[in-house]
């Protein structure tokens, strides 16, 4: 008998006396059938159209469902479609729903829901909100059938209704999709593989999901968001630990089975634990970034900005971020998520190479710079952003800029980059983010990328040959020409500066060996995931 | 007594509303922007202001705080901007942990610290004396954070004795309960402890010069009788102040136990809600934290008439 044993029957036999009470006896078999999940945060609100945070998206997947789905060919594959028909001029599309599918409050999903639903989704999507520029009509046809109809052709639909950035078009009863886009809905009534438990809903500790018996999964092999979501658990729950030596430790433990995003720093830890396994969770990984306000001095001028693409390391970047991992890392000569069917990395040569400090330095001097203070937010809780502002501070220090490093928190930077002001008037010079590779393939939702000035990203770039390459994208019709486009889009991009990319960076995900199924992707995917005892 | 109590609860009211107005106005002129936490990086300036207005974050300070006082003075603490929930409910939720955590905490501690401090009081110079103030050091010494993650790498990772986070409610047994508070407990107390014995040292060994103690000593009374029954009772009201006191190193410190810990009380709802600038939720959590405090005074106040005889209000 160990010590925990006699500490356990020690205070159960207290308890009895005391309470009255007992500890339930949990059966191995309902372990096995609950996934215990650390999610990369805390599932704060779940409005996946109002709240377009990952972590959102993530757990709306579960709960509801898209007309299509992206498979990992970055393809868009029919999900809740049996058909679809465009006209000769491309400007009507006629959908036809799969037969049989329910919401999980029992109700049919009629095409009056879909109407509703895509209207929500399009008033926050950015490629929603193109659509609706050249949208004529969007109509229920009949329960299964609906038309969109457009004063001309948006080649992206597919993709547009596929795809899975941030909000997703995610289908909802029409009751629930009629809410006002900027307000939050009250119901979590999807169609998707799991229903949301929202009475176990304890926001910033747990969220649970339960499997949606009444599920009809394709028939085809699940791929990402695409294809056959086989749920084989019963119940999912999602466990937020805000400390990762918390969750590396209860991963080890066993009080949990799956830790999304292990930090880098904890993984070798997990590496050694022979019950543990640890993989790359999302091969299109990240791109770290920092912003130049384009609105002031110095970064006002392209100049100024070229010199400090000129002199940064990005293996400077990568190694304050993730380490000495190797594996986890590489240089990137641009914009676009490497390793995807239209990555170019043309024009990208300033990015290349042995550093210039001496002519960057000339560079800088040619802008004007004399001096004045360069005002660099870096928000401190954040480790990505944290060891990115560190390096910059240094590479600025060393290009003879007198930096005014402002060290303070996320939510701080997230307001204060809105401000148009003068960096000594409460605006900024810089700051650091960084952009999911999965939003980074193409411009379709690449909000980072857009140089058209004051509808621009933060710190607003101008730069009309990106806007115009970026338009080239959106009318390309095969493979090839969206190709070259991203390349020009990158070239020009690069020329103008209009952010700075510091890297390419992936991140692991790890999880109990007892669960299997665990695939690769941009979020994690439940369906297909199994638990043994 | 009693209507010392109600004129007591009488005045907290003027003092919860300047907490009030104070945590408004703070919220109202610090950096940040929830709805830009809302919006997510990739959303437009329009975007933002388009939640901001939904939310009524535009609306003049006055206008905001006079609705808010409003809904306050109606039992309402508001809804989260972020889930959407009422606060209360919210509160509700994590309240339990909490309790639980102090509860078990303020336990360990007297049952800890005071028979540490009567003992280090009694065999004052010794080396037993002090050990139990060397311990005490090094309690005020270590930081929480410290003294749990040593403990969950000691207590659960190699010797596998209890769980490394999170709660189990009470309805589902007093030991699945207990487990999991007894490391977050021990880490929490550390310094609480450390404190309250060495006060209880400090004021028993005042006692302990009393006269009336040397007349029990020659009236043949046992060790235990005089320290626990004589001397312990006339050393309880600065002990009992200290006590009282602690809680509100307890508040302080479950944030960061329950973060170490992953355990879902109002320590770890506070910082996600000032992160995320959750205004109502940070609103309604301070007014609780400051009307416990106030209450946890007046109780002291009142176990001090029970104590100490001589004490009338």
């Amino acid at each position: 008998m160990d010590r925990r044993t006699v500490l356990k029957g020690l205070a159960g036999a207290g308890g009895l006396a005391l309470t009255g009470l007992s500890a339930p006896a949990i059966a191995q078999g309902a372990s096995a059938r609950t996934l215990r999940f650390v999610p990369q945060a805390n599932l704060a609100n779940f409005d996946p159209i109002w709240g377009t945070q990952y972590v959102v998206r993530n757990a709306a997947a579960l709960v509801w469902d898209t007309l299509y789905g992206i498979d990992a060919q970055l393809q868009p594959q029919r999900q809740m479609i049996e058909s679809e028909e465009t006209s000769d001029d491309g400007k009507i599309w006629t959908f036809k729903l799969r037969p049989g599918l329910k919401f999980h409050d029992g109700e049919p999903v009629l095409a009056k829901d879909i109407v509703a639903s895509l209207s929500r989704w399009a008033a926050r999507d950015p490629m929603g909100l193109m659509i609706i520029a050249i949208q004529q009509e969007l109509t229920a046809v009949d329960d299964r059938t609906f038309k969109w109809v457009l004063k001309q052709p948006f080649p992206k639909m597919l993709y547009a209704l596929a795809k899975n950035n941030a909000p997703c078009s995610f289908i909802m009863p029409e009751r629930i999709a009629k809410t006002d886009p900027f307000k939050q809905i009250t119901e979590y009534v999807g169609s998707g593989p799991m229903k949301f438990a929202k009475s176990e809903w304890v926001p910033g500790a747990k969220s649970v999901f339960e499997k949606f018996t009444d599920y009809v999964p394709r028939q085809e092999k699940a791929s990402w968001l695409a294809g056959g979501k086989q749920i084989m658990v019963d119940r999912v729950e999602w466990i937020v630990m805000p400390d990762p030596a918390t969750a590396a430790a209860a991963l080890q433990n066993g009080e949990v089975d799956w830790w999304e995003n292990p930090i880098a720093d904890l993984v070798p830890v997990l590496k050694k634990n022979k019950n543990i396994s640890v993989d790359i969770g999302d091969p299109l990984g990240n791109i770290g970034s920092f912003r130049m306000n384009h609105l002031f001095a110095p970064f006002n001028d392209v100049r100024a900005r070229r010199a400090v693409l000129m002199a940064l390391s990005q293996e400077d970047y990568m190694r304050a971020i993730v380490g000495d991992d190797d594996a986890l890392w590489k240089s990137l000569p641009g914009f676009f998520t490497p390793d995807t069917p239209v990555y170019n990395e043309m024009g990208g040569e300033i990015l290349k190479g042995k550093r210039d400090f001496d002519a960057a330095k000339k560079l800088l001097a040619e802008s004007g710079y004399s001096g004045q203070p360069v005002t660099c937010l870096v928000a401190q809780d954040q480790p990505i952003t944290k060891a990115q502002g560190d390096v910059t501070a240094d590479l600025l220090k060393r290009l003879g800029m007198n930096v005014d490093f402002v060290a303070t928190d996320w939510g701080t930077v997230g307001s204060r980059r809105a401000a148009k002001t003068p960096p000594g008037q409460g605006g900024w010079n810089m700051f650091h983010s960084w952009h999911a590779g999965a939003d980074c393939i193409t411009p379709a939702a690449y909000t980072a990328i857009r140089a058209n000035g004051d509808k621009a990203w933060f710190g607003w770039p101008s730069s009309p040959n990106t806007e115009k390459e970026i338009t080239g994208w959106f009318d390309a019709k095969s493979v090839d020409e969206e190709k070259a486009a991203i390349g020009r889009v990158n070239k020009a991009a690069i020329e103008d500066v209009v952010y700075a990319p510091t890297g390419f960076f992936l991140t692991y995900t790890a999880w109990r060996k007892n669960v299997s199924g665990i695939t690769k992707g941009p979020l994690p995917f439940f369906w297909g995931v199994s638990k043994s005892a | 007594m009693l209507s010392y109590i109600l004129r007591r609860i009488v005045a907290t009211l003027p003092v919860m509303a300047i907490v009030a107005l104070f945590v408004f106005s703070l919220l109202y002129i610090a950096p940040g922007d929830p709805a830009v936490v809302i919006a997510g990086d990739q959303a437009s300036p329009e975007d933002v202001e388009r939640i901001r207005q939904s939310l009524g974050l535009d609306r003049p300070f006055l206008v905001q705080f006079g609705s808010w006082v409003w809904r306050i003075l109606h039992g309402d603490l508001g809804t989260s901007i972020f889930t959407n929930l009422p606060v209360s409910a919210m509160i509700g939720q994590r309240l339990g942990p909490t309790l639980s955590l102090m509860i078990v905490t303020l336990l360990l501690t007297i049952v800890v610290a005071v028979p540490l401090g009567v003992v280090a009081a009694w065999k004052a110079g010794s080396l037993i004396d002090r050990i139990i103030m060397g311990f005490a050091v090094f309690g005020f010494s270590l930081p929480v954070f410290v003294v749990g993650y040593m403990l969950a790498y000691i207590f659960a990772l190699e010797l596998e004795w209890l769980p490394v986070q999170g709660y189990t409610p009470l309805t589902q047994g007093f030991w699945p309960w207990l487990e999991n508070l007894i490391l977050p407990s021990i880490a929490l107390g550390c310094v609480y402890i450390a404190l309250v014995a060495r006060i209880t040292r400090a004021s028993m060994l005042e006692v302990l010069q009393q006269d009336y103690i040397r007349t029990a000593k020659a009236k043949g009374l046992g060790q235990g009788g005089i320290l626990f029954i004589h001397a312990l009772k006339n050393a309880a009201v600065p002990i009992v102040t200290v006590i009282g006191i602690g809680i509100a190193l307890l508040i302080g410190g479950a944030v960061v136990t329950e973060s170490v810990f992953a355990i879902p009380g109002l320590g770890r709802l506070t910082i996600d809600a000032i992160l995320r600038r959750d205004y109502p939720v940070i609103q309604g959590i301070v007014l609780l934290f400051s009307f416990v405090y106030v209450l946890v005074n007046l109780m002291i106040d009142v176990i001090y008439t029970l104590v100490d005889p001589r004490i009338r209000y």
